[in-house]
């Protein structure tokens, strides 16, 4: 690539931003932000010109925060909250604590693997399903699918528990 | 002179949290020889110019009027695509800058690095500070300085061409009919700097050498 980088961290930032913090909580999530324009930064020069950097920066992104989780899972640590920390949550806690973020987060840790990370690579990630189907594996239509009927059991389950919560009060 | 705002991204929840990752960003990048280039955009009282650097000196010194992002891209393709907005290295070059136009600084003690010019360009933009502060030269003189007096309108091109106008003066070199010609940051700048230098050296005189 030839052109300068800032415009990458310009437009991409944001979407970067989103998957990291989809699979990993708070600085955590600002630090995997940093290593993957870092290790951008430095291979940059040499990415072919055809590249889909977007899809390119995405890889980076959640190849990072997995080593992150691998290593968290090998060194597990006592913390004060646990649920910030395992190795299996690929969704974090909402950054602002709305009862109601919190029970979508969890609708959305709930999901089966595969329609997880297709719901939070497109609807979070904000990544076309062409580019979802490259990072999950599949066909563009199975990516789709596992999106539609992850975004379908969503509505049921966060729903529900949005009327559990009215009806508690 | 101030720092232009840094374009955030539109509706994006956190341009805050975007904002304090980048200029982090652009930290570890230059403590780890990754910021080839860092550059800014300030205001000035010719426009807002961008200033670029690399490791080894300031690079470019673009007027709006050249076209900011037509200047970035060429410094991506001809020095390095690691291209990163602010950091410390452009601290001293922006400081002499503001005092140049404060009228408190006559010459630029920054390194400025001259790769995007070669041959004669190089020498005849090398050769620009021998012309005073507050003084001009005609295109016919700096010709005849660089030893090549035939050489008037290359002197021209290469003036048109500095990579570094402001810190290498070629707002200095004038017609010889005493009119100002033409500029890379246009003519109204052109003039602007030409009448500031004559204010300041002006005074400067009144007052007293320092």
């Amino acid at each position: 690539m030839t052109g300068p980088f800032e415009d990458v961290v310009r437009v991409h930032g944001p979407t970067v931003l989103r998957v990291c913090r989809a699979m990993l909580a708070g600085r955590d999530a600002d630090d995997a932000w940093s290593e993957t324009f870092l290790s951008a930064l430095r291979a940059w020069p040499e990415l072919p010109a055809d590249a889909n950097v977007e899809a390119w920066l995405v890889t980076i992104a959640r190849r990072r925060c997995l080593d992150e989780l691998r290593r968290r899972a090998r060194h597990a640590v006592p913390v004060e909250d646990p649920a910030l920390t395992t190795g299996t949550a690929l969704v974090a806690r909402a950054d602002e604590p709305g009862a109601r973020d919190l029970d979508l987060w969890r609708a959305v840790a709930a999901l089966p693997a595969k329609q997880r990370r297709v719901v939070v690579l497109h609807h979070l990630g904000g990544l076309p399903y062409t580019d979802v189907a490259a990072l999950v594996g599949g066909t563009d239509a199975a990516a789709r699918r596992a999106g539609a009927d992850g975004v379908a059991t969503l509505r049921r389950t966060y729903g529900a528990a949005v009327t559990d919560e009215e009806d508690a009060r | 002179m101030t720092t232009a705002p840094q374009a955030a991204p539109a509706a994006e929840p956190d341009g805050r949290t975007l904002a304090l990752l980048h200029a982090d960003l652009v930290e570890r990048a230059a403590r780890d020889g990754l910021l080839d280039v860092a550059y800014r955009v300030v205001d000035s009282p010719v426009g807002s110019l961008l200033v670029a650097a690399g490791e080894r000196g300031v690079l470019r010194v673009a007027f709006d009027v050249q076209g900011h992002d037509a200047a970035l891209q060429e410094i991506a393709a001809r020095v390095s695509p690691r291209v990163l907005a602010g950091g410390r290295r452009l601290d001293p070059v922006l400081r002499e800058l503001d005092e140049y136009f404060a009228g408190r600084r006559r010459t630029f003690d920054v390194p400025v690095d001259l790769r995007l010019l070669t041959g004669f360009r190089r020498e005849v933009v090398l050769s620009l500070p021998d012309v005073p502060y507050g003084a001009t030269a005609s295109y016919a003189q700096v010709a005849a300085a660089t030893g090549r007096p035939a050489a008037v309108r290359a002197v021209g091109t290469a003036c048109a061409r500095n990579p570094v106008p402001l810190l290498l003066p070629c707002h200095r070199v004038v017609r010889s009919d005493g009119t100002p010609g033409r500029y890379a940051g246009g003519d109204a700048a052109k003039a602007t700097l030409l009448a500031l230098e004559r204010a300041a050296a002006g005074l400067d005189g009144g007052a007293g050498r320092a």
